[in-house]
C-alpha cells in the first residue's frame, strides 16, 4: 500500500501550543464538566482543557493530537467533534459586549438619578428641587448620549434612506425630552424627565442584548456546522498519502477514502470495485457496489475498503456544493417572511408620530401656551415608547432558544420558532431521518455461528462489521486464534483448525454480493443490511398532534418492511421533484408543512417547506436549508420543539397585549396633560418588567 | 439638609464603584459561559 511508506499519515500544521476546539454535543451537569477535564489535563502535552457549557465546546491548549483527545473522550462516555478553526469567528462577542457596557452604564445613572427623583417626587422644592434637577442632568447628559448612541445611528441610517423604523420615535423621544428637561432645569421647572429618558434607554437595551443573543446563537449555530465538516483528506505526493485539507485539492489528484469516510469532492474510482452509501444522496438504504471508473458523488460513503479515486471536479462545481447553491436562491422566499416584531413595529412607528403631534396641535390650539404644549407631546412620546414593545419577542425567543439548545437543537434561523408555530402538517424522509442502518442477524443462526461472527466482527474496525458487533450485543465470542483481515474483502481466522471468514460474498465464493459469514467448507450465508427505527420515533409520531406522512426515495421492496412499523402514509420511490410537489400540493391545500429530511434528495424539499428540521447527520445541503439542527441522535423531542414554538407565538402576544393595556391606561392620561414624570417612570418600568416576567413562564413549559 | 453635600457623593462614589466592577466582569469575558458557571460552583475540589 502506498500509504504504508510513510506510517501514519501526517497532520499539516502542526505547533507546538495550538488551541483546538471540539463540539460535545452530549454534556450538560458539573459533573460532564468535572470528568472531561479532569481526562484531559490528565492527558500528556495538553496544557489545559476548558469547557464552555453554554455552548457545549470544549478548548484544548497543548500539543497533544487530536485523534489522542478524540479517543481519550469516547473512553470516558462522549463524543467529540473537531470545530475547524478558520471557520469559527474570534468567540468574543464585541457587538454584545459594547451593548452589555452601554447598558450597564445606563443602568447606574438611572439608579442614582431614581434616587434623586424619589426625593423630587416626595416634595423636595425650590433650591433642594433644582439642585437634584441639576445633579440628574450631569449624570444623564453625558450617558445619554453615550448609551443610546446605537438608537441615534439605527434612526438616522432609516431616515436617510427615507424611511421610519422604530428607532425613530425612540431617539426623538430620548432627544426631546433631554432637551426639554434640560431647558426645564435651568428655567427652575417643575417637572424634568431625565429619569424617564434614562430609564427607557436602559430597558430599551436590555432589549436590543437579548436580541443580539438571540440572532448570535442562531449565527454561530450556522458557523458551528459548517464547522464540524469534515476539511481534511488524504492525497497521493511523491507516493506517500498525505493529510491536507479539501480546499487544497485540486483536479486530477489521487485520493485514498478510508473505510466510513465521506467522498470530499466528486471523481472516478481507481479500485476493481466500492461499496458506497448513497443514503444521503438518494435515500436509498441499500449499500450499492460499482466497478471501476464509476463515477464517485461528494457526499457518499465509502463503506467498503479503502478506496483511490482521481478527482474530476472540486469546490464550488461539485454536485453537493451546486445542490447547496440553489438552496440558498430558494431560501430567499423564507427570507421574506416578516416577524411578528417588525409587523408589530410597522404599525407602531407612525402611529406614535401621529399621536404626539396631534397632542401638540391640539394643546397649541386650545391653550396658546407652546411650552406646555411641547411637554405634553414629549409625555406621549415617552410614555407610548415601545420599551415593552422591543422586549415582547426577544426576551421570549431567548428562553426558547437556550431551552432548545440544552435538549439538542441548534436554531439556525432567527425566525424558525414562529414559522414553526404555524405549522399543520408534517411531511417525514424515511432513510437516516426515520431511520439508521443496521444488521439484521438471520434467524436461522445457531448460537455457534452468532459467536463465530462477533468474534471474528470484533478484530475488524470496518463499518459493517461495528454493525454486526453491535447487533450481536450479548453474544458471548468464541476463541479464534490466527486472525487476518483481507484489505478489501473480509476477515478470516481459525476454530478449532477450520477455516471462518467474515466478508465479501465474492471472496467467500458465494453468488451474493454482499456481506457473509463461511465456516468450514459449509456455504456461505449472507447477512442482511437494513434498517431500524431511530431512537425516540415512535414516541416522536405518538405525541404529535397533527397529520404526518412520509415520502422517501427508497424503493417499495424496502418500504414494504418498513411499513408495519409506523402507522404514517408512505410515498416510495420519490424523487426530489416528487416531493417538492407533494409540498406544494399541501401547501395550495392551505397546509403549512415542516419537513424534516436528512438527505441530498431532501434539500430542495427542506428549502421550499414552511419550516424545516434536520438532524446533525445531514450533509451540509441539507442542514443549511433546514431551520433547526437536532445534535442528538434521538428523534423524541421533536414535538417539544412544536410545543415551545407555539409556547413562545403566544407568550409573544400576550406581551404586545400588556404593553397595549399599558399604553391604552397611560396615553388618555398623558393626552389629557396629567402626565408626570412620576406616571411616565412608572407606566414604563412597570410594562417592561410585567413583559419580562411573563417571558419566564417559558420555562415551565413541558 | 447640609448632610446631602456628604450623602450625594458618597451615593455616586458607591454607584460608580459597582459601575467599575461590571466593567471589569465584561473586559474579563465573564459572560462567555454562563450555564457553565452556574455548573462549576458544584465542583468540589480535590
Amino acid at each position: 500500500m502506498a500509504a504504508a511508506c510513510c506510517g501514519m499519515p501526517v497532520s499539516a500544521g502542526l505547533s507546538e501550543t495550538k488551541i483546538q476546539r471540539f463540539s460535545l454535543a452530549s454534556i450538560h451537569c458539573a459533573a460532564c464538566i468535572k470528568k472531561i477535564e479532569n481526562c484531559l489535563n490528565a492527558l500528556k502535552n495538553v496544557k489545559s482543557a476548558r469547557v464552555n457549557l453554554s455552548m457545549k465546546r470544549l478548548h484544548v491548549t497543548g500539543s497533544v493530537e487530536q485523534d489522542v483527545i478524540i479517543q481519550s473522550l469516547s473512553e470516558i462516555g462522549f463524543d467529540a467533534l473537531p470545530l475547524n478553526d478558520t471557520i469559527l469567528e474570534k468567540e468574543n462577542d464585541k457587538v454584545g459586549n459594547d451593548l452589555l457596557i452601554r447598558m450597564a452604564a445606563s443602568g447606574f445613572a438611572m439608579m442614582n438619578i431614581m434616587i434623586l427623583s424619589v426625593a423630587v417626587w416626595s416634595g423636595a422644592s425650590d433650591e433642594t428641587r433644582n439642585m437634584f434637577h441639576l445633579i440628574s442632568a450631569i449624570i444623564a447628559l453625558p450617558v445619554i448620549v453615550y448609551s443610546s448612541k446605537p438608537f441615534f445611528r439605527n434612526a438616522y441610517n432609516a431616515i436617510s434612506v427615507g424611511r421610519l423604523n422604530m428607532d425613530v420615535p425612540i431617539s426623538l423621544a430620548i432627544i426631546l425630552s433631554t432637551l426639554m428637561s434640560l431647558f426645564e432645569t435651568l428655567n427652575d421647572g417643575q417637572s424634568v424627565y431625565f429619569d424617564a429618558a434614562i430609564s427607557l434607554t436602559f430597558f430599551l437595551l436590555v432589549g436590543r442584548y437579548l436580541d443580539h443573543k438571540t440572532r448570535r446563537t442562531a449565527k454561530s449555530a450556522a458557523k458551528e456546522l459548517t464547522a464540524l465538516e469534515v476539511q481534511n483528506t488524504q492525497r497521493l505526493e511523491k507516493g506517500c498519502f498525505i493529510n491536507v485539507a479539501v480546499q487544497d485539492l485540486s483536479v486530477g489528484d489521487l485520493l485514498l477514502i478510508p473505510s466510513g469516510e465521506r467522498i470530499p469532492v466528486d471523481g472516478y474510482l481507481c479500485d476493481k470495485s466500492a461499496l458506497l452509501d448513497r443514503s444521503l444522496i438518494t435515500g436509498e438504504s441499500n449499500a450499492l457496489e460499482i466497478k471501476e471508473s464509476s463515477d464517485l458523488h461528494a457526499g457518499e460513503i465509502n463503506l467498503g475498503h479503502p478506496l483511490k479515486m482521481q478527482v474530476t471536479t472540486i469546490g464550488e462545481f461539485t454536485s453537493l456544493r451546486r445542490m447547496a447553491a440553489l438552496i440558498e436562491t430558494a431560501e430567499n422566499g423564507r427570507n421574506s417572511y416578516t416577524a411578528l416584531a417588525d409587523k408589530a413595529a410597522q404599525i407602531y412607528a407612525p402611529l406614535v408620530h401621529l399621536l404626539a403631534l396631534l397632542a401638540f396641535i391640539g394643546w397649541f390650539i386650545n391653550s396658546g401656551d407652546i411650552r406646555h404644549s411641547i411637554n405634553i407631546a414629549i409625555a406621549v412620546l415617552i410614555i407610548t415608547c415601545p420599551c415593552a414593545l422591543g422586549l415582547a419577542v426577544p426576551a421570549v425567543t431567548t428562553a426558547a432558544i437556550s431551552r432548545l439548545f440544552s435538549h439538542g437543537f441548534l436554531v439556525k434561523h432567527a425566525t424558525a420558532l414562529e414559522r414553526i408555530a404555524e405549522v399543520t402538517h408534517i411531511v417525514f424522509d424515511k432513510t437516516g431521518t426515520l431511520t439508521v442502518p443496521c444488521i439484521i442477524v438471520p434467524e436461522s443462526w445457531s448460537v455457534k455461528d452468532k459467536s463465530v461472527a462477533l468474534a471474528l466482527a470484533q478484530a475488524s474496525g470496518h463499518p459493517l462489521s461495528r454493525a454486526l458487533t453491535k447487533a450481536l450485543t450479548g453474544v458471548l465470542p468464541l476463541d479464534i486464534y490466527d486472525l487476518e483481515e483481507i484489505q478489501g474483502e473480509g476477515v478470516q481466522a481459525k476454530l478449532n483448525g477450520e477455516q471462518v471468514k467474515l466478508g465479501r460474498g465474492s471472496w467467500l465464493d458465494a453468488n451474493f454480493s454482499g456481506f457473509g459469514l463461511k465456516i468450514g467448507k459449509n456455504p456461505a450465508r449472507e447477512i442482511e443490511t437494513s434498517e431500524e427505527l431511530r431512537n425516540g420515533v415512535l414516541s416522536m409520531l405518538d405525541e404529535i398532534d397533527m397529520p404526518a406522512e412520509i415520502i422517501t426515495g427508497d424503493t417499495y421492496h424496502a418500504v414494504k418492511r418498513f411499513k408495519h412499523m409506523v402507522n404514517l402514509p408512505i410515498t416510495a420511490q420519490a424523487r426530489p421533484e416528487d416531493k417538492i410537489e407533494r409540498l406544494s400540493k399541501l401547501l395550495s391545500q392551505g397546509k403549512k408543512t415542516l419537513m424534516i429530511g436528512d438527505g441530498l434528495n431532501d434539500t430542495a424539499a427542506l428549502a421550499s417547506a414552511h419550516a424545516a428540521i434536520a438532524p446533525s447527520t445531514a450533509l451540509e445541503a441539507s442542514r443549511n436549508a433546514a431551520d433547526i439542527v437536532v445534535l442528538d441522535h434521538d428523534m423524541k423531542n421533536i414535538p417539544l420543539v412544536v410545543r415551545l414554538a407555539r409556547a413562545t407565538r403566544k407568550i409573544s402576544k400576550q406581551n404586545f397585549a400588556i404593553a397595549a393595556i399599558y399604553n391604552a391606561v397611560a396615553i388618555p392620561i398623558a393626552l389629557a396633560g396629567f402626565a408626570s414624570p412620576l406616571i411616565a417612570a412608572l407606566a414604563m418600568s412597570a410594562s417592561s418588567i410585567t413583559v419580562i416576567l411573563n417571558s419566564f413562564r417559558l420555562r415551565t413549559i413541558k | 439638609m447640609n448632610v446631602l453635600v456628604v450623602l450625594i457623593p458618597i451615593s455616586l462614589f458607591l454607584g460608580s464603584v459597582g459601575l467599575a466592577a461590571f466593567l471589569w466582569t465584561v473586559k474579563n469575558d465573564q459572560y462567555d459561559d454562563e450555564k457553565g458557571n452556574a455548573a462549576r460552583i458544584l465542583i468540589d475540589d480535590e
